[in-house]
């Protein structure tokens, strides 16, 4: 546990300091739902009506963009090499380098969410549903991710492939992340967070150990 | 730190990229002994060390390392009792020297004096320094101390002497013989000769 918790508040201060990636990624994800209202005009329905997608794929692609560092860094400076040998199995390394990933961008850019669903008009009950959403849903984010991450650490430039391997994966929580803000909006009953919950659990349960056979693979070479 | 009795390696086969690097490597190890492998670039000195960690599948051929009442052959369980040094130091450009050490020691559960580390290397006045001003030297005695550290038995050595000065080459020395004093074993990766007694494996084509 000690191990865990080393690595754990290792990589968020590493992810704090200057060349991080932590305050990049809250930064894009602000500068993209800002964008967005401007490009569409002041139709405030429909502002409202998209609000969810469009903070939903922003937030994956903020969450993409301190991805492609999770293994790499270390991969690159021989850390990952002694990591691997520490006691720590290489699949508790993975959960907290998730861990320590979404504490990084998946948690401040829920936090930051609310405050930029005023952009679009949300109306309160809907941002709530939004918050909820995002903030089971990231940790979802990150796990995949972290499979790809695993599967590039040793690609020059596998930062470019990675979304292109992990954003198919992650469907299934933009689908279910934005139908639980339009459900609030259209009044339904709203079955999409529950199917959000148990697919972001299923996600940061199985992950680790598929991240940690990428790592596997790539650490022979 | 667990002691080994021994590191055995039998019939040994290394193939990188469809090529044989080496075939039917036999050697042993005892507690307390230093092993220096030599050979040309591109022999395969990195990929026996990798091999030993568990990192790299041997194609053929056992890998075992023999404790009082245990032998472990899983690569990853004998990752466990592997202290490395690779050609790459660890070092990250954002932490300071101090708290490199202090991470890996945590990340280790080992009980190491890091202060008493760093002073072993000659870095005590260098504690603060964030690792992107560290010259490619200085790096190099960061993860001799982050390995004096970690208190692991086998010693997994890649270059330990690449880029340090006169004085850093005697502190790994020095560092590497007090290890062997203790029992443990050293496998050192080296074109320049370690100021140590040890045996010596070369690596030529296969």
């Amino acid at each position: 546990m000690t191990a865990f918790l080393a690595l754990l508040s290792r990589d968020i201060r590493l992810a704090a300091r200057a060349g991080g990636g932590a305050m990049l990624a809250l930064a894009f994800f602000a500068a993209v739902a800002t964008l967005v209202p401007l490009g569409v005009g002041a139709d405030l329905k429909l502002l409202a009506r998209i609000a969810g997608g469009v903070l939903w794929v922003a937030a994956v692609l903020a969450s993409l963009l301190a991805l492609d560092r999770l293994f790499q860094a270390d991969f690159e400076d021989g850390s990952l090499d002694v990591i691997a040998l520490g006691p720590l199995s290489l699949e508790a390394t993975c959960l907290a380098k998730i861990a320590a990933h979404w504490l990084t961008t998946g948690l401040p850019l829920t936090i930051l969410s609310p405050l930029l669903a005023v952009l679009f008009d949300l109306p309160f009950a809907a941002t709530a549903a939004l918050f909820v959403s995002l903030l089971i849903g990231t940790p979802a984010v990150g796990a995949i991710g972290a499979i790809g991450a695993g599967l590039t650490v040793g690609v020059r430039r596998g930062g470019l492939i990675l979304p292109l391997i992990v954003l198919p994966l992650l469907a299934p929580a933009v689908i279910f992340g934005a139908g639980a803000v339009l459900a609030v909006l259209d009044g339904l009953s709203n079955g999409a967070l529950p199917l959000l919950a148990a697919f972001s659990f299923a996600a940061v349960l199985l992950s680790p150990f598929a991240a940690a056979a990428a790592l596997r693979l790539n650490l022979a070479g | 730190m667990i002691a080994l009795s021994s590191l055995d390696v039998e019939h040994l086969t290394g193939i990188r990229g469809g090529r044989v690097l080496f075939r039917g490597l036999d050697f042993r190890v005892a507690a307390g002994r230093a092993l220096c492998i030599e050979g040309a670039n591109g022999a395969g000195k990195t990929s026996l060390l990798r091999m030993l960690a568990g990192f790299l599948a041997p194609a053929a051929g056992t890998i075992r390392l023999r404790t009082k009442d245990a032998e472990v052959e899983d690569g990853e369980e004998r990752g466990r009792f592997a202290g490395w040094l690779g050609h790459r130091d660890a070092v990250k450009p954002q932490m300071t020297v101090r708290e490199t050490l202090h991470f890996f020691t945590r990340l280790y559960g080992s009980a190491g004096d890091v202060e008493a580390a760093l002073e072993t290397v000659g870095l005590a006045r260098l504690a603060e320094l964030p690792g992107q001003y560290l010259s490619a030297g200085q790096k190099k005695r960061v993860a001799l101390a982050r390995l004096a550290l970690c208190a692991r038995p086998l010693w997994l050595l890649d270059e330990p002497l690449a880029s340090l000065d006169a004085a850093g080459k005697a502190v790994a020395a020095g560092l590497v013989a007090a290890h062997c004093a203790t029992g443990g074993i050293a496998v050192v990766a080296t074109h320049e000769p370690l100021e140590i007694a040890c045996e010596r494996l070369v690596l030529g084509p296969a």
